[in-house]
């Protein structure tokens, strides 16, 4: 436990660097999707009636699914380049190797400082949900950590792959055909019920809808009306966090013995 | 040569490092002594760097036995580098930190406290000369700065074995003398070094004895003194042609020296008394376009040794 803290303790004193500017984006960005997306284009939604939504403003429903689906966006970020750079670039995962530390709290140290990083967005996020009026449960707060769990869905298997690379030329893959295509259909806009219905499918094996759909069920109160499929969302999250978890410590641990 | 293993720093026995159907080190026999300076010395690919991650404790050895600081890496991996420096042959340090943040933290992974970590900090800096660049950011620092910080930082947990992989390759020799003269320093300390280099004179510099490396076997072992006796001899006149002399020498040197060397822009003679070896050559109505009688240096005991120069 202590060589993680020390881990942390690195990436903290890295990330002060940049703290102004990254947490005012963090601000930023839900403010600006927000404004434009759930007052701006939600006018007019909201003005052909709301039962499409469930009875929701369309503000009140987009707002938890971008909050799991920035995570997300955030989490491949953090998964890639700062992975590929630590093994590859400034090598200091292997600055790290040659000390007492071992492969195994290279790797989960900095899977956990992905998660704490997720966590403040999530949060500021969180805040800016309430400011805007869009939360409807004091349950929003769970949110935080639901989204931070979605964002390790993705993060950990990405940065898995990322530790198998040696170049970012495969990464515009990653966003271009994985995250980008997830963030638009996963129910993030629009319930996933308006895709053709051989789309649906496609949708559930989106780890990001399961995040959203839980996300939205703890932001505005819902989560009582089908406990079950809550209940499978987090199982489903927690399952490929977990697995994906164990491959990152393996292809770091490859990555840092090969030299 | 301490032979015993518990005497011995690092004892190393038919050591074998493969990748794949690659033997990047075959079966080599070495013992490093305390406060010892001892180097690797072999041209790139000699399988010089597969055998410092070895005994670094990162890379696994596929045969043979090996045993670090009394140590065996496969099992005590954490133990051993907890008590190592290492200078690795590309800098690793983090960019995005400043020069003593990059010490500081360092030195929190071998869990020191920060109030230790900030002590040893300050002398480290004064140690690599970088005091008034500590607050700097790592980046604009030149390529020698990089490694005098590099070596500070592998001096934080005050180690017992301090490995440097090509220590000063790429600095120009201002940069190197300056590093050169750092590792002396710690040398008198009492530290032992353990070194890879493809130069001759840091070999000659900082090494009490070294093994010559070549294809991944070990070649030939002893003090630099040692090795140049062994096989070169005193001296060496090195004669230059143009290049269609060059061509046409066949037979015209035999008997001048006790051994010739024809390289592809001269001609090493090798014999105790170069300034005889050059008069004779001249009375053989030779005429290099230049002359030069020299000592013999390791880089003579590599040509002899395997027919090659040591940078290629």
């Amino acid at each position: 436990m202590a060589a993680l803290s020390h881990v942390l303790e690195h990436r903290a004193v890295q990330y002060r660097r940049t703290f102004r500017s990254s947490v005012f984006s963090s601000f930023l960005s839900p403010v600006l999707f927000l404004t434009a997306m759930g007052l701006g284009l939600g006018g007019y939604v909201d003005r052909s009636g709301g039962a499409a939504l469930g009875g929701l403003t369309y503000l009140q429903f987009l707002a938890p699914g971008l909050l799991a689906a920035t995570v997300m966006q955030a989490a491949a970020f953090e998964a890639t380049f700062p992975i590929i750079g630590g093994l590859n670039w400034q090598r200091t995962f292997h600055a790290m190797y040659a000390t007492p530390l071992s492969p195994r709290d290279i790797a989960l140290g900095n899977l956990l400082w992905m998660a704490i990083r997720l966590g403040m967005i999530a949060t500021v996020f969180t805040v800016v949900i309430v400011a805007f009026g869009a939360a409807h449960s004091p349950l929003v707060v769970l949110g935080i950590p639901v989204a931070v769990l979605t964002g390790m869905a993705f993060g950990a298997p990405i940065a898995a792959y990322s530790a198998t690379q040696r170049t970012p030329n495969k990464f515009n893959v990653i966003f271009r055909f994985g995250i980008t295509p997830l963030f638009l259909f996963s129910g993030t806009f629009f319930p996933i019920e308006s895709l053709p219905g051989f789309l649906q499918p496609v949708a559930w094996l989106s780890p990001l809808w399961h995040g959203v759909d839980l996300t939205r069920g703890l932001v505005l109160g819902t989560l009582g009306q089908n406990p079950v499929a809550m209940l499978a969302h987090v199982i489903v999250l927690t399952t490929i966090v977990a697995v994906s978890t164990w491959a990152a410590v393996r292809t770091i641990e490859r990555r840092l013995v090969r030299g | 040569m301490s032979e015993n293993p518990s005497t011995s720093l690092i004892h190393a026995r038919g050591l074998t490092k493969r990748f794949g159907d690659f033997t990047a080190v075959d079966a080599i026999d070495f013992d490093v002594a305390p406060a010892e300076a001892f180097g690797f010395l072999g041209p790139n690919g000699a399988g010089k760097t597969s055998t410092m991650r070895m005994i670094g404790s990162v890379s696994p050895i596929s045969d043979g036995t090996l045993t670090v600081l009394g140590l065996d890496p496969r099992t005590n991996g954490p133990q051993i580098r907890a008590r190592l420096g290492v200078v690795p042959q590309q800098d690793t340090l983090d960019t995005e930190l400043t020069v003593r943040e990059n010490l500081v933290l360092y030195g929190r992974y071998f869990g020191l406290s920060r109030e230790e970590c900030g002590r040893r900090a300050d002398e480290l800096l004064d140690f690599a000369q970088l005091t008034e660049r500590q607050n700097d950011e790592v980046e604009p620092l030149s390529g020698g700065m990089k490694r005098r910080l590099t070596i500070a930082r592998a001096l934080i947990n005050e180690p017992e074995l301090l490995l440097l992989d090509e220590p000063t390759t790429g600095l120009d020799p201002q940069a190197r003398h300056l590093l050169w003269d750092r590792l002396y320093r710690l040398k008198q300390r009492g530290v032992t070094l353990v070194l890879t280099t493809h130069y001759m004179d840091e070999a000659e510099q900082l090494c009490d004895r070294l093994v010559v490396m070549d294809k991944a076997k070990i070649v030939a072992e002893g003090s630099p003194r040692q090795l140049i006796e062994r096989y070169s001899t005193k001296e060496v006149t090195e004669l230059r042609f143009p290049p269609d002399v060059q061509d046409s020498l066949d037979g015209k040197l035999d008997g001048l020296a006790e051994r010739i060397e024809r390289l592809a822009d001269r001609v090493l003679l090798y014999a105790d008394d170069g300034e005889a070896v050059a008069v004779a050559a001249h009375e053989r109505g030779l005429k290099p376009e230049t002359v030069l009688v020299r000592r013999s240096t390791l880089e003579d005991v590599f040509l002899r040794l395997t027919g090659r120069s040591l940078i290629e």
